[in-house]
């Protein structure tokens, strides 16, 4: 079974390739995954996933709970290190270098590739420092002045400054949580990273913080690499250039977002698409 | 036939709450009652007067213990929150199962035990009770209370809090102390003042390692009063002045005790 569907992996990972170079001669690979397997324990997660993101691009992840995609994102800033157990085969590239090669420095990788995780995760901090944090730990401000003007301009990009500019000084737990996530966004850009991963961003919130992010989501593909784990997949119709499906830890389909949504090529994707199952 | 093991349930958890407030009640309104009477300004104050004589108050006692409790608290509180911090951040393995498990084993360990312990390794090699022989066995009986209670509250901040900082390109040991230990302050803070108004009452740990003393000292290698010390030897005195300075003392300490208890629940409940 894992023969097989490696065999298939690698014909579907090579398909958007070349569409992309029709469409967009110029694009830049940003993520490249290559047969990399995932293993909790003794436990099989992912299988040979082969898949390559475009920079400046938002892909989605799709498929039901369980299917292996969050475990894929947390793959790529290596976020899974920290749970006990678990093992990689294979390799996860960012612009061509392999982030699993022994002389990747973690702490700078996850700076490059930044997370927003489904519960709003804002820290026992004021807003200020929520957003300052990141930016002290990294030393990335050499004065008072210039700390406060990044802190300001993260804020501006996650939509939250006008809301919280009067009261930079009050606590994070005292927003809104869709102002949190939001929060937890600006946080994420005032490091700089070059990739941006989001684990069901929206789940945890209202349809109207959820426009909100998702108009936000949109402008970030101007800067960054944006991936979106969703379980709402008229949300990842909504948002995204390029969609990956995802079924019992195997990449099923990965294609430009319209194609999956209106021709998928295989059975599953379309099945689980048009609600078949999931 | 229900409704009536219902009912029957209900009344014996009733009646055992009751007679649990019941007991808690008569010790309190029985200190109060004794101790009140005999409490003045002059306990607070004044050394014990000689045999015979009324009067004085227990100010050596009061003052001993203070300093003792503070200095065991020095101790401890640094040892405890370190070792808490390994087991719940950094301990895997077996090395983290035998340190939880000794740590239990001391919190089952008598005080009276300790108090023999810090006697032989400390008491007998300087040849006199002291001080700090007595705020040693009093740091060793925090120890296991500070380090569970701030195990507990570092688990159960959220392992998503841990990754967001993680994900920021913050390195781990900042992590933990920055944004893990922060989180858990209130629950750190409160665990450790409990710990502190326990081992204020502790009489056993001091029989063998402060002694006792009926003058004010401040120096750590002397001898030493404490509150719980002087009510034990008041208490079992034949004069009845004794038995009355003891009550007061007594309701000192317990009003001691039930006031950081009560600050620990308001600390708990307020906001940011």
């Amino acid at each position: 079974m894992q023969a097989t569907s490696k065999g298939k992996m690698e014909n579907i990972s090579q398909e958007p390739k070349p569409q992309d170079q029709q469409n967009q001669p110029s694009t830049k690979i940003e993520i490249e995954a290559e047969n990399l397997n995932f293993f909790y324990s003794q436990k099989q997660a992912l299988y040979s996933i082969n898949l390559k993101v475009p920079e400046k691009s938002i892909t989605a992840f799709i498929g039901p709970s369980g299917c292996g995609k969050s475990t894929f994102l947390r793959t790529i800033n290596r976020m899974n290190d920290i749970i006990p157990g678990t093992r990689v085969e294979g390799k996860v590239l960012l612009n061509n270098q392999n982030i699993y090669a022994p002389t990747v420095d973690v702490v700078d990788l996850r700076r490059r590739v930044g997370m927003v995780f489904q519960k709003s995760t804002p820290f026992p901090k004021s807003i200020f420092d929520n957003v300052a944090y990141g930016i002290k730990i990294n030393k990335l401000s050499s004065s008072r002045a210039q700390l406060q003007q990044m802190v300001e301009q993260a804020l501006e990009q996650a939509a939250l400054w006008s809301e919280v500019k009067d009261r930079l000084n009050d606590s994070a737990l005292a927003l809104s949580g869709g102002q949190q996530q939001r929060l937890c966004i600006a946080r994420t850009l005032a490091v700089m990273p070059e990739v941006i991963l989001m684990d069901e961003p929206c789940s945890a919130l209202d349809p109207i913080a959820t426009e909100k992010i998702e108009e936000l989501i949109v402008e970030l593909r101007e800067k960054y690499t944006v991936i979106i784990v969703t379980h709402n997949m008229q949300q990842a119709s909504r948002v995204s250039d390029y969609t990956a499906f995802f079924l019992l830890g195997e990449l099923i389909e990965f294609d430009e977002t319209e194609k999956i949504f209106t021709y998928p090529k295989e059975k599953k994707t379309e099945d689980y698409i048009t609600g078949r199952f999931g | 036939m229900r409704k009536l093991i219902d009912k029957l349930v209900f009344t014996i958890c009733s009646l055992s709450t009751v007679l649990v407030l019941a007991i808690l009640a008569l010790i309190i309104i029985y200190i109060l009652a004794n101790g009140v009477l005999a409490i003045n300004l002059d306990f607070f104050t004044k050394l014990p007067k000689p045999v015979g004589e009324t009067g004085g108050g227990m100010v050596n006692g009061i003052i001993g213990s203070a300093i003792m409790v503070a200095i065991a608290a020095l101790i401890s509180i640094p040892i405890s929150i370190g070792a808490a911090i390994y087991l719940s951040e950094f301990g895997k393995g077996y090395l983290a199962v035998i340190v939880r498990f000794l740590v239990d084993v001391l919190a089952g360990v008598p005080s009276i035990v300790i108090g023999i312990f810090i006697y032989t390794i400390v008491v007998l090699p300087m040849k006199r009770f002291s001080a700090i022989a007595g705020a040693l066995a009093l740091a060793i009986i925090m120890i296991p209370t500070i380090v569970r209670a701030t195990e507990e509250a570092l688990k159960l901040v959220p392992q998503t809090l841990r990754e967001a900082a993680l994900a920021l390109g913050a390195p781990y040991w900042r992590v933990v102390l920055e944004i893990v230990v922060v989180s858990a302050h209130k629950a750190i803070i409160s665990g450790v003042l409990l710990s502190i108004a326990r081992v204020a009452g502790e009489t056993a740990p001091l029989l063998f390692t402060a002694l006792g003393n009926r003058f004010l000292v401040t120096v750590l290698d002397r001898p030493m009063a404490s509150l719980p010390v002087q009510i034990y030897s008041y208490a079992v005195s034949p004069y009845d002045d004794w038995h009355s300075q003891a009550w007061a003392a007594t309701f000192v300490l317990v009003m001691f005790i039930l006031i950081i208890n009560l600050a620990v629940r308001f600390f708990i409940y307020s906001k940011e």
